[in-house]
């Protein structure tokens, strides 16, 4: 590390002047101390300097552990996502990127403003516009996508998990280069837009001329409460969305849905998870429009209380098999819900809603779904969208134009840096 | 009142303190510190003289030009030689560019001499209040005359010569300097990378370079100051120069650039890029004062 950047740590860690002179002093006694012995002290504190998860703080989400934040955390209303390209030129110039990253979002999960203003020719290091907001459940997500192991300058191909490609393309997708793909994700979550927008444009800022944004969105949840609990979260089109999920606290199913395991894939991946992301564009024109009774056979599932066509309550068991008197599916061959069950195959679904303008050519909302699913493996979600393929009766209200698929990291350990593993193996 | 930095601080209160136990002079210690923290007055400590002469006879050299280059253009205006006009227009331009941030420092000029119509209609005036370069521009390229324009071009002439009798007077600072640079690239990244200074000419590419060369300009002249402080950034800024710089030679054409309406969306994303990622570290500059 260079010296700037010790003595930049230093600054941040509030260290009373009073701790600094005791180690100055033990270290350098009747010495005229220059920058230059910045790193001699800074030794001398050891440990101390290392950003940790602040259990005091309110609303808050740990960084570290067995598995990144943001993907088993309770969701938040908001996200931002932001897709980046590197234009570093070697591996470990992108080691340094993420090792440069790890303080950054430890800092900001605790609810802290990154830095300290010392000289005001220069502009302070935290952007400043989550000041006097508190952690706000803030989890940021890590991930690195296909065409960072396709750049030969980095060195990195031999790394490549064989699962981690570009998804097929599905029919009816519509997709826009300026919503696919990207070398590095960033998913910062929070239950608060400006928290969460925040996280990623310091983490962006501090990553100048080593990162350029490829593409990025916001998006928000609203939950209806019960009891004081949050329920499931209704899409654009009024239907609850997330039902399905592994319950989070449910290791062992979590395991088989979302972890990767030990041998599943290359080990620096044990612990991480797959992130699949597609912008989808609802066509709320067209949807609003739509019989009740259409939209629910769409669906598969009653609008209001998100039950299964023909039961009562949410999470009663779809049984997709049952008929009526007639011989007939209650649930729709072609709904969307029947076509997903078929596929037998689960992901955990983290989506959010979005709503980006109008769009110029057809003036119509520019809004829908920032879908996205932790998996496994991205074989899961690529079985059940193969499996909704053309019979969809979705497909007449969505068009798929963004997409991404990304290799999460595992957690991080105490003193460790976001991707550790990825570059410990080379 | 004068400041330093807190590390400066810290560092100078355990000088203090290394040769010292007394609890007495710990104590005198920390009040003298805390009033240095809290002073947010900026200015520098560090002795920046030589520099900010530099930089004062630069922009006056500059300006020098700017006002030799301006008569030419006005003659020509004034002798209805369109040609000729147009192609000092853009080149003439470039020295008051390079020296904008001690050029604008005077108020009621810096309208006078470079408004665009947009910038008055912003005000609640109209045309008619409009004078200067871009006055003269419109009729140039959008009228394809110089007729009519010749009490505009005087005045221009006035006003430039006024300008460079004015900044004998500029208080050059290092904050003005500073300040100064990163001030230089938002002006590319906010108009000129748009195609927004020079609407009817579209010549966005030279008052581009220019406004980047005023600004590498006054990171030369601190360069060595600033490797002292952090070679680190200097090499940063250095290197981050040549790549906008390069990539800005890739539209150089006849000695001068490409019309702006020849660049693609890819062009300018990517000079926009190049641009930004040269600002981040130039703001950092203002460590030289420490």
């Amino acid at each position: 590390m260079t010296k700037t950047n010790d003595d930049e740590k230093l600054l941040d860690k509030k260290i009373t002047r009073r701790q600094m002179l005791k180690v100055t002093g033990a270290g350098a006694a009747g010495i005229a101390i220059g920058a230059s012995g910045m790193g001699g002290i800074l030794k001398a504190f050891g440990k101390d300097f290392l950003e940790d998860d602040d259990t005091s703080a309110t609303n808050k989400v740990n960084f570290y552990g067995k598995h990144q934040s943001g993907i088993a955390t309770a969701v938040q209303t908001n996200i931002y996502f932001a897709s980046l390209n590197v234009l570093v030129k070697s591996k470990k110039e992108l080691q340094e990127l993420f090792q440069m990253w790890t303080p950054l979002a430890v800092q900001m999960m605790n609810g802290n403003v990154i830095g300290v203003y010392k000289n005001t020719l220069i502009p302070a290091k935290d952007t400043g516009e989550a000041k006097g907001l508190d952690a706000r459940n803030l989890s940021i997500t890590f991930g690195v996508g296909p065409s960072l192991f396709e750049k030969k300058e980095l060195g990195l191909s031999s790394l490549k998990p064989k699962e981690l490609k570009d998804l097929p393309h599905f029919p009816k997708d519509q997709l826009e280069e300026v919503y696919t793909g990207g070398d590095i994700c960033i998913q910062a979550c929070a239950d608060d837009p400006q928290v969460a927008f925040h996280a990623v444009r310091n983490l962006i800022r501090a990553a100048s001329g080593k990162v350029t944004m490829k593409w990025s969105q916001a998006g928000f949840n609203s939950f209806p409460m019960k009891n004081g609990k949050k329920q499931t979260p209704r899409n654009l089109f009024a239907f609850k969305d997330g039902t399905e999920n592994p319950t989070t606290s449910d290791e062992k199913d979590m395991n088989k849905v979302v972890w990767v395991q030990s041998g599943d894939s290359k080990p620096w991946m044990t612990g991480g998870t797959y992130l699949v992301v597609r912008r989808i564009q609802m066509h709320l024109e067209t949807w609003d429009r739509t019989a009740l009774s259409e939209q629910e056979n769409t669906f598969g599932r009653h609008r209001d209380s998100g039950a299964p066509l023909g039961k009562k309550s949410e999470f009663d068991d779809m049984e997709i098999e049952r008929k009526d008197a007639n011989g007939n599916y209650i649930v729709p061959e072609d709904s969307h819900v029947f076509l997903a069950k078929k596929a037998k195959a689960r992901v955990m679904r983290r989506s959010y809603s979005y709503s980006s303008g109008v769009i110029d050519s057809t003036g119509t909302y520019d809004a829908g779904l920032v879908f996205i699913s932790f998996q496994k493996n991205p074989e899961q979600f690529i079985k059940i969208q193969n499996s909704f393929g053309r019979l969809d009766k979705m497909n007449e209200y969505i068009t798929h134009r963004g997409s991404g698929v990304f290799a999460c990291f595992p957690g991080i350990k105490k003193g460790s840096y976001i991707g550790e593993a990825l570059f410990n193996t080379l | 009142m004068k400041t330093k930095s807190l590390l400066a601080i810290l560092l100078a209160g355990s000088v203090v303190m290394t040769g010292c136990n007394s609890a007495d002079d710990a104590k005198k210690d920390d009040s003298k510190t805390k009033t240095q923290e809290t002073t947010k007055d900026a200015s520098s400590t560090a002795d920046l003289q030589k520099e900010v002469d530099a930089y004062r006879d630069f922009a006056l050299d500059q300006l020098d030009k700017f006002t030799t280059e301006t008569e030419k253009f006005v003659a020509a205006v004034k002798d209805g030689d369109i040609d000729k006009a147009k192609e000092i227009y853009p080149t003439a331009r470039m020295y008051y560019e390079r020296s904008e941030p001690i050029a604008e420092s005077f108020g009621d000029l810096d309208p006078r001499i470079d408004a665009r119509l947009a910038d008055l209609k912003d005000e609640g005036k109209g045309a008619e209040d409009w004078t200067g370069y871009h006055k003269i521009e419109y009729g140039l390229w959008e009228k394809n005359t110089t007729k009519g324009y010749e009490k505009v071009a005087d005045q221009l002439l006035a006003d430039a010569k006024e300008l460079r009798g004015r900044v004998e007077t500029a208080d050059v600072t290092p904050d003005l300097m500073i300040t100064g640079a990163v001030d230089l690239l938002n002006e590319v990244s906010t108009s000129k990378i748009t195609g927004e200074e020079e609407i009817y000419s579209h010549t966005d590419l030279y008052d581009f370079k220019a406004n980047v060369e005023g600004a590498e300009k006054i990171f030369t002249i601190l360069e060595d100051k600033l490797k002292e402080k952090d070679p680190t950034l200097a090499k940063n800024l250095a290197d981050k120069f040549k790549a906008v710089n390069d990539l800005l030679a890739k539209y150089e054409k006849d000695g001068g650039y490409v019309s702006y309406t020849k660049l693609t969306k890819d062009d300018t994303k990517a000079l926009s890029e190049a641009v930004n990622q040269l600002g981040e570290p130039l703001s950092q500059m203002g460590v030289v004062v420490e």
